[in-house]
């Protein structure tokens, strides 16, 4: 019997409508950038900066989010075809094949439009190494310019003030002046100033909506509601007005599910009994991702905390926030941080901090197999886990936009396994003769 | 009496368990899965009720029996039931390959009789004690011997043998499909009587044995909680809770048949799992193959289905090996293509096969791996199980890898996955 209740229509509270229309104005601006004249850079979700690109009245495309909206909107089967017709061998990052197969086909927006050439390629080589080779593929099909800030792995765990100040010339030398010298505007950093205040606000009230999920129930699925929960803050809307009052909308619908003890808001509409909270490490699915959702909501399992919600900046864990008091160091300070830049050891530690502090059941780790700065090292972190917590920790194995790698009988059936694991540890189990 | 029955619904057979309220075990049935979940789960069902009946029987002669040899007294009924089931549903094909025939086709009819009369003649010497059969189940057996003893009949009586095996592969599934009949207590009674008259050696007294069946028959098996697992196991018309993931079945089901198990290895028809448990049998971690079926018992079935040979006629081969193949690829795709290479380098069939298993033990072995490795004791359930050539390499694999590890293996290990069921079945009544 389904836990979920039966569905209800999905009323579309004012946040989302506000996104989606943050949306649909980003994707017209930026098909529009060939009559309005505005410049267009594409850059990576994982260290973008956006405060600094709007400095210059640069226009933000991210390749990432149009896979991923591709992937949502059931095209990208077609387009990694098509990129493995170009040569692309299966292994490759999927992101990667439906990017270059979209631009195959005329790169189309989602208003059906086409999506501009880029002016620059802005590389921020963070965390990810795959980024490298994907915009040099992207430079041999546009030929424009690259600016490249590279930033340094945080393989002993903590930024140290050495890497922050490498960052930091690099964008003072590299990319200010690539930035300048594209769009024509020269560089002011009180306009940065003020659009790091506006990130700042911004990722305050972001922060106490991933928090929410403490309660009990949690009215917010920190995985699946969380990846549109990130959406403004990691993409083309941190240091704008619009990502504030997204924010504070979230925030006023969040306190008042909270006040009437609902928990999350499903696609078929108000999720059941609150049975299981776990933290998620991995990306979703884009793919099939209602049915994904699905498989966790109809057996009561709700997400209280995931790393994924962390690819775009680290907020919540150690309290980071733009800063317009140190601009360029707090660019910087956000790119060493990003989640899949912290080193193995940093990973497992948030992870058990999650765990404690949301009170969550276990670990479920989805792994990607195309994206190695994910999944690699993911075994090992499940162990770490369950010998530190004691909790129980399972394994599951998806894509990110490639379709052919969803399995859902596989998938659900290791789901399955996973919840009624957890209520027997919960229960105590026991041998043959004692009761389960 | 309250009984607890768990059916285990996999890929390739579905098993059924049915215990007592003192976790006894009953009976166990098994049959091949076919299309139609619903109906396997009838008829494992039907068999494990059999089962528990000759449980029960079993336990009432005691000494009744004036000192014969109890235990081949039960095989012999054993084998008559399968008889008698056999033989009626051998008349349910022949009655539907009669509604089938092409109207029209000359000879046919007579052919169908000739074919299925000659099958129902030597169908008792298959069932005898100590006799081979390449398969418990009807359609294998049915589907065999219609293709050879059709081949001849065609022969002879000038009947198109395609004409034959059209009308036999459009009536099997419909057979197959069809749940058995009931009428337990006749079929105990009519096969108890031939079993007394055929083997006086046994020196029953009829009338304590009658007595036994009687009393047997007479108790009520109630099926008081029944749980599903396995891949087919929603599609069972049971509410949500009476249904388990196969992972806790099969840890809790090893756990049950070694009360000292720390890992289980299941390697079934289409997938591997790796199961740590705890002293107590509650799962603690686990990893199953991924999308890709690569290395599980359907890939044996397809090297089986390549050399034309029956499942379970491939570990014997294989013991018979003298060196052991390379193989790499486990890929259940090309399992065919790897056979035949190597077969068209000069090796022979026994040495491939011998690399074949020891592949597919590789592979579940980095299962094992991800899983946490091998932790004593070690059980190993599922259909490869009974497959010795693929234990052989088990056990040499463990011993390079893991050093001296307790191996269990029991010969009922494909019911791990239903017992377990049972077990959760019957502590849903303490709750």
């Amino acid at each position: 019997m389904s836990a979920a209740k039966q569905p209800t229509e999905v009323v579309k509270e004012p946040s989302m409508l506000k996104q989606k229309a943050m949306i649909a104005d980003n994707y017209d601006k930026l098909t529009g950038a060939g009559e309005s004249g505005r410049k267009v850079a594409a850059t990576y979700v994982p260290g973008n900066l956006n405060e600094l690109l709007m400095c210059f009245d640069m226009l933000n495309n991210l390749p990432e989010i149009n896979a991923i909206q591709n992937g949502m909107r059931k095209q990208s089967g077609k387009m990694i075809a098509d990129a493995e017709k170009m040569g692309l061998s299966e292994d490759v990052c999927t992101y990667v094949k439906a990017d270059l197969g979209h631009m195959a086909k005329g790169a189309i927006a989602p208003n059906g439009k086409p999506m501009p050439v880029p002016d620059l390629l802005l590389l921020s080589y963070t965390g990810c190494f795959t980024f490298m080779k994907w915009f040099e593929l992207l430079r041999d099909q546009y030929g424009c310019r690259t600016a490249m800030l590279h930033v340094p792995y945080e393989g002993d765990g903590e930024t140290t003030d050495n890497m922050r100040q490498y960052v930091v010339k690099q964008i003072k030398e590299e990319v200010i002046p690539a930035l300048e010298e594209v769009s024509g505007v020269k560089f002011d950093i009180d306009r940065l100033r003020e659009n790091l205040k506006n990130s700042a606000a911004a990722e305050e009230n972001f922060v106490w909506v991933l928090q929410s999920a403490k309660n009990r129930p949690s009215p917010i699925d920190a995985y699946f509601g969380g990846v549109f929960y990130i959406g403004p803050i990691f993409t083309a809307f941190r240091g704008t007005v619009d990502a504030i009052e997204y924010y504070k909308l979230l925030r006023h619908e969040i306190e008042q599910r909270i006040a009437a003890g609902k928990g999350p808001v499903t696609p078929e509409g108000e999720m059941g009994e609150e049975k299981y909270r776990l933290v998620v490490e991995g990306p979703p699915n884009w793919t099939s991702f209602r049915d994904f959702w699905k498989m966790f909501y109809d057996d009561g399992a709700v997400v209280v905390a995931s790393t994924y919600t962390k690819v775009g900046g680290v907020y919540d864990y150690d309290g980071f926030r733009h800063d317009p008091a140190r601009p360029l160091e707090s660019l910087a300070d956000y790119c060493l941080g990003c989640y899949t830049n912290r080193n193995l050891p940093e990973r497992v530690k948030m992870i058990e901090t999650y765990l404690e502090e949301y009170q969550a059941d276990g670990l479920l780790i989805n792994s990607i197999k195309s994206c190695n700065s994910f999944s690699a090292g993911q075994l090992m972190i499940m162990r770490e886990i369950e010998n530190r917590t004691g909790k129980p920790a399972a394994f599951i194995e998806t894509d990110l936009v490639d379709p052919r790698y969803f399995s859902p009988a596989n998938v659900k059936n290791r789901l399955e396994s996973y919840f009624q694991m957890v209520d027997q540890k919960r229960h105590g189990g026991g041998s043959a003769h004692r009761a389960a | 009496m309250k009984c607890y029955i768990g059916i285990d619904l996999g890929s390739t057979t579905t098993k059924a368990v049915l215990m007592d309220e003192d976790y006894e075990v009953l009976g166990q049935g098994i049959t091949n899965s076919r299309s139609n979940y619903a109906t396997a789960a009838a008829v494992a069902k039907q068999e494990a009720r059999i089962g528990a009946r000759l449980t029960l029987f079993s336990r009432g002669l005691g000494s009744a029996a004036g000192g014969g040899d109890m235990a081949g007294i039960m095989e012999e009924i054993e084998l008559s039931i399968r008889l008698e089931q056999f033989l009626e549903q051998l008349e349910d094909l022949h009655e539907t390959c009669k509604s089938h025939a092409e109207p029209g086709a000359t000879g046919l009819l007579e052919a169908l009789d000739e074919v299925f009369g000659r099958i129902e003649a030597e169908a008792p010497g298959l069932f005898q004690r100590g006799a081979k059969r390449k398969s418990d189940f009807f359609r294998d057996i049915a589907g065999s011997r219609v293709m050879q003893i059709g081949e001849d009949v065609a022969k002879q009586t000038g009947v198109s043998f395609d004409q034959l095996l059209n009308t036999y592969d459009k009536s099997i599934i419909d057979v197959e499909n069809r749940p058995p009949e009931g009428g337990l207590a006749e079929k105990f009674q009519h096969c108890l009587g031939r079993v007394i008259e055929r083997a006086p050696e046994f020196d029953l007294s009829e009338e304590k044995v009658q007595a036994a069946m009687r009393d047997a028959l007479d108790v009520e098996i109630e099926e008081t909680y029944v749980v599903g697992t396995g891949y087919g196991r929603v599609t069972l018309p049971f509410p949500k809770e009476h249904i388990r993931s196969e992972i806790l079945c099969h840890g809790l089901g090893a756990h049950v048949m070694y009360a000292n198990t720390r890992t289980v290895l299941d390697i079934g028809g289409q997938d591997t799992k790796a199961i740590q448990v705890d002293a107590e049998g509650i799962v603690e971690n686990f990893q199953m193959n991924d999308r890709c079926a690569a290395g599980c018992g359907r890939y044996l079935g397809y090297i089986a289905d390549e050399m034309n040979m029956g499942l379970h006629e491939l570990g014997p081969m294989a013991m018979k090996a003298t060196k052991t193949v390379r193989i790499n690829s486990t890929c259940t795709v090309f399992a065919g293509a790897e056979f035949r290479d190597r077969l068209a380098l000069g090796e022979k069939r026994e040495d491939i096969l011998a690399g074949l298993h020891r592949a597919i033990i590789l592979r579940a072995m980095s299962i094992v791996s991800r899983s946490g490795g091998i932790n004593d004791e070690f059980t190993f359930t599922g259909g490869v199980a009974n497959n010795e050539a693929a234990v052989r390499e088990l056990k040499k694999v463990i011993q390079e890898n893991y050093g001296d590890m307790t191996i269990n293996i029991d010969p009922a290990s494909i019911y791990t996955g239903a017992l377990g069921a049972a077990t959760f079945a019957r502590r849903a009544l303490d709750n």
